[in-house]
């Protein structure tokens, strides 16, 4: 995965520049996390290399945060409130709009690699309930019809940029 | 004149950057070198987005729902002095924000948080000025003991006999920390506060500091609050080059230094073992208190921990003095209390309030009511710690006491509003769906007891509740409460125990009758379509996915029970109402 020079010098910057703070571990990977998306396995163990953390510790915190992947995820990720609000006002149906329309459920990433959904406790846009995150684009009072045409835009994009 | 566009968090989801961006192409057209600025949340989030104009003489014009396609008549009318009347806001507004008393959210929706030239002219750091100046730490220690505040991130302990432990102890090295992973679903004061009015948070932290005697402070934050850690960096860095914050501080000996650490989402960090356990690099499980992190805390040194909302307060207390803050509120309870209004509610939004207010108050005055005017239910305090409160006790007063009386909690300011389609063993269902996912897995009652009570409300929505799994959910729900050694396993039966407490009804209808009386649990539905009111157009039997419908065009659809599947499409797509449901 890591493929060129290029990555692996990245790596060795970040873990470079929090050598001398203890207990950076989880900004290491966040940051990581930027550069490749997801934390692919072998990165996972250069940095523990790199670190003398051991692997076993970095793969516990990797996996205890949900906000750290071990696999790629598509172009587009979607982040479905969960919270409280949303649930009330039909976050259901939202998800079931969503696996309609694209066949994933919460964690799974669609065969072309375009679309990725992710549930989230909550994003904090309470009042605009129920709400998505597309990216770094925030969908609020959501309704099934308005979710399909998002999507349906968003393939649509994609398939004139194939064309 | 000045012009300032809401920009939050949820204002940008609402479309306020958008508006905000042709606001200021429009002036850069007209030539017109009017201040624009951008400030936080005001917390009228069902108006998003707002933009108000302020004449020099104070003279405000405040337009609510503004689109990018509205500008122009809007900013016509300013500059031809005729402003436009059509998007004005309902003077009615202002009166609901009159019942609000504003002490954290004083600044939020008033400067532009990403100027502290701005904190300051609305007296910003004067208060911590007082402090290294004119008062020992026993003092200021003393100031917030007389205003009796408590934490505002949910337990409600006393903050200065937190600091007091803190500053009493022996060790050199000592930490503040501020604890800004908001994790409670349908709770956003804390990350209003951070976008709106980041230094009064830095303000408070600097005065923890020089009264327990800390040198450095770490403000946690949840990472998905990337605009809260944007605002932050900046606010630390202006702080910094006024060396606001560093050593020499207004020239005494008083040195502070101040850094972010985003979470990497993890509810659990909420408690403040475990987020000490975060920010350590480990994984955020929390550990047996005592000793208190006041003893022994980050890096084992002495640490004070509190709630975003707990240090906005800090500098008012200071400079109004601590018996002007504990003139406000009730008995135990002083001071004002920040609640996310959200759910089933017209006025969605911030709301601050005195401690005693009713919630029939915040509800149906501040709040408005409920959607459609439909029948209020519940409403669901403290989050997944917390629990629901019925009809019955809507005037309640909100206060740590009374709140807890009816076993729910106050916790960090959600809360959820829910009307008669709201199903209460759904939402509790729901919860506990939360709880059982972010158990950090350490105690055996919270890992596995969350588990089996998901399991038992699962069946009981599903139809297959058995006689006496009401007995089975409240022992087990007292047994995680017994078991558990943090907040998280300590509360996570809250909201099962408080809609058994108040609904058990609606659970016997689930188990007994097999039939949900909210109309939410798919599985006890029963749909049927009423062949007096069928125009036979055959929309139903289209959209049905498991062709459980038939009819034609000359004859009255029907649902074949056998078949169905419960999924409401038909009755979603009837264009007369003619499918029903029980």
């Amino acid at each position: 995965m890591l493929c060129c020079k290029e990555n692996g010098d990245k790596i060795e910057a970040i873990i470079e520049k929090h050598r001398n703070n203890p207990g950076s571990i989880i900004t290491i990977l966040q940051e990581v996390q930027e550069v490749f998306n997801y934390l692919p396995k072998d990165v996972l163990a250069i940095i523990a290399e790199k670190t003398k953390i051991k692997p076993a510790k970095i793969y516990g915190v990797a996996t205890f945060y949900k906000q750290f992947r071990l696999n790629p995820i598509g172009k587009y990720l979607i982040l479905l409130c969960q919270g409280t609000a949303c649930h009330v006002n039909g976050s259901k149906k939202i998800e079931e709009t969503l696996y309609d329309e694209l066949k994933i459920k919460d964690g799974e990433t669609t065969e072309d690699g375009l679309f990725t959904l992710n549930n989230v406790a909550c994003l904090g846009c309470c009042s605009l309930s129920p709400v998505m995150m597309i990216n770094e684009e925030t969908y609020g009072s959501l309704t099934p019809e308005h979710v399909a045409e998002i999507i349906r835009e968003l393939k649509n994009k994609e398939n004139r940029q194939v064309v | 004149m000045k012009i300032v566009v809401g920009l939050g968090s949820c204002g940008i989801a609402a479309g306020a950057q958008k508006v905000y961006d042709k606001i200021k192409r429009q002036l850069d057209v007209r030539g017109a070198n009017n201040q624009l600025e951008p400030v936080g949340c005001i917390g009228m989030c069902y108006l998003e987005p707002i933009v108000e104009f302020i004449e020099e003489d104070g003279n405000k014009h405040t337009y609510t729902k503004v689109t990018p396609d509205i500008v122009d008549e809007i900013l016509e009318g300013i500059f031809e002095d005729n402003p436009c009347k059509k998007h004005l806001i309902n003077p009615i507004e202002w009166d609901k924000l009159q019942k609000q008393k504003r002490i954290a959210l004083k600044n939020c929706g008033v400067i532009d948080p990403e100027n502290i030239h701005q904190y300051i002219e609305h007296d910003g750091y004067e208060a911590v000025k007082k402090c290294i100046q004119k008062m020992t730490p026993k003092e200021v220690i003393e100031e917030i003991k007389v205003s009796n505040i408590r934490g505002r991130g949910g337990a409600g302990f006393p903050t200065w006999f937190k600091w007091n432990a803190a500053m009493n102890n022996n060790g050199n090295t000592k930490y503040i920390v501020c604890n800004a992973d908001e994790g409670d679903p349908g709770a956003f004061m804390d990350r209003s506060i951070l976008e709106g009015d980041p230094h009064a948070v830095i303000e408070g932290m600097m005065i923890a500091g020089y009264a327990i005697g800390a040198q450095e402070g770490v403000i946690y934050v949840r990472a998905e609050y990337p605009l809260a850690i944007v605002r932050l960096q900046k606010a630390i860095l202006q702080a910094k080059e006024l060396n606001l914050l560093g050593s020499n501080i207004f020239d005494s000996t008083f040195q502070f230094d101040l850094k972010i650490k985003a979470g990497a989402g993890a509810f659990v960090c909420g408690e403040e073992t475990a987020l000490i356990a975060s920010l350590e690099g480990e994984r955020g499980m929390p550990r047996l208190k005592p000793p208190f992190p006041a003893e022994k805390g980050l890096w084992q040194q002495s640490t004070n921990i509190n709630n975003v909302e707990t240090f906005a307060n800090i500098p008012w207390i200071i400079n109004q003095g601590g018996k002007s803050f504990a003139d406000i509120g009730v008995d135990n309870s002083k001071g004002t209390k920040v609640f996310a209004l959200t759910g089933k509610i017209k006025d969605g939004g911030l709301v601050e309030v005195p401690m005693g207010t009713s919630l029939r108050e915040i509800i149906f005055d501040i709040g408005g009511g409920i959607i459609n005017d439909k029948e209020f239910k519940a409403v669901q305090l403290g989050g997944p710690s917390g629990g629901c409160i019925p009809k019955e006790l809507l005037d309640t007063s909100v206060d740590y006491e009374s709140i807890n009386q009816t076993g729910a909690i106050m916790g960090s300011g959600g809360m959820v509003v829910m009307d008669d389609t709201t199903c209460m063993v759904d939402m509790a269902k729901f919860f506990l769906d939360f709880t059982c996912k972010e158990s950090c897995g350490k105690c055996i009652h919270c890992r596995l007891g969350t588990k089996r009570m998901l399991e038992i409300l699962t069946r009981i929505t599903d139809g297959k509740g058995q006689d006496g799994d009401i007995e089975l959910l409240e022992d087990l729900g007292t047994g995680i409460k017994e078991g558990s050694l943090c907040g998280l396993g300590q509360t996570a039966p809250n909201p099962v125990l408080s809609t058994i407490k108040y609904f058990r009804e609606e659970y016997e209808r689930h188990i007994i009758d097999k039939t949900c009386p909210a109309k939410q649990c798919k599985a006890l539905l029963t749909h049927k379509i009423l062949e007096k009111k069928c125009i036979n157009c055959g929309l139903c039997l289209r959209n049905c996915s498991v062709e459980a419908i038939t009819g034609s065009k000359k004859e009255a659809h029907r649902i074949h029970s056998e078949k169905c599947i419960q999924c409401g499409i038909c009755f979603e797509v009837c264009p007369v109402g003619a499918v029903s449901v029980y």
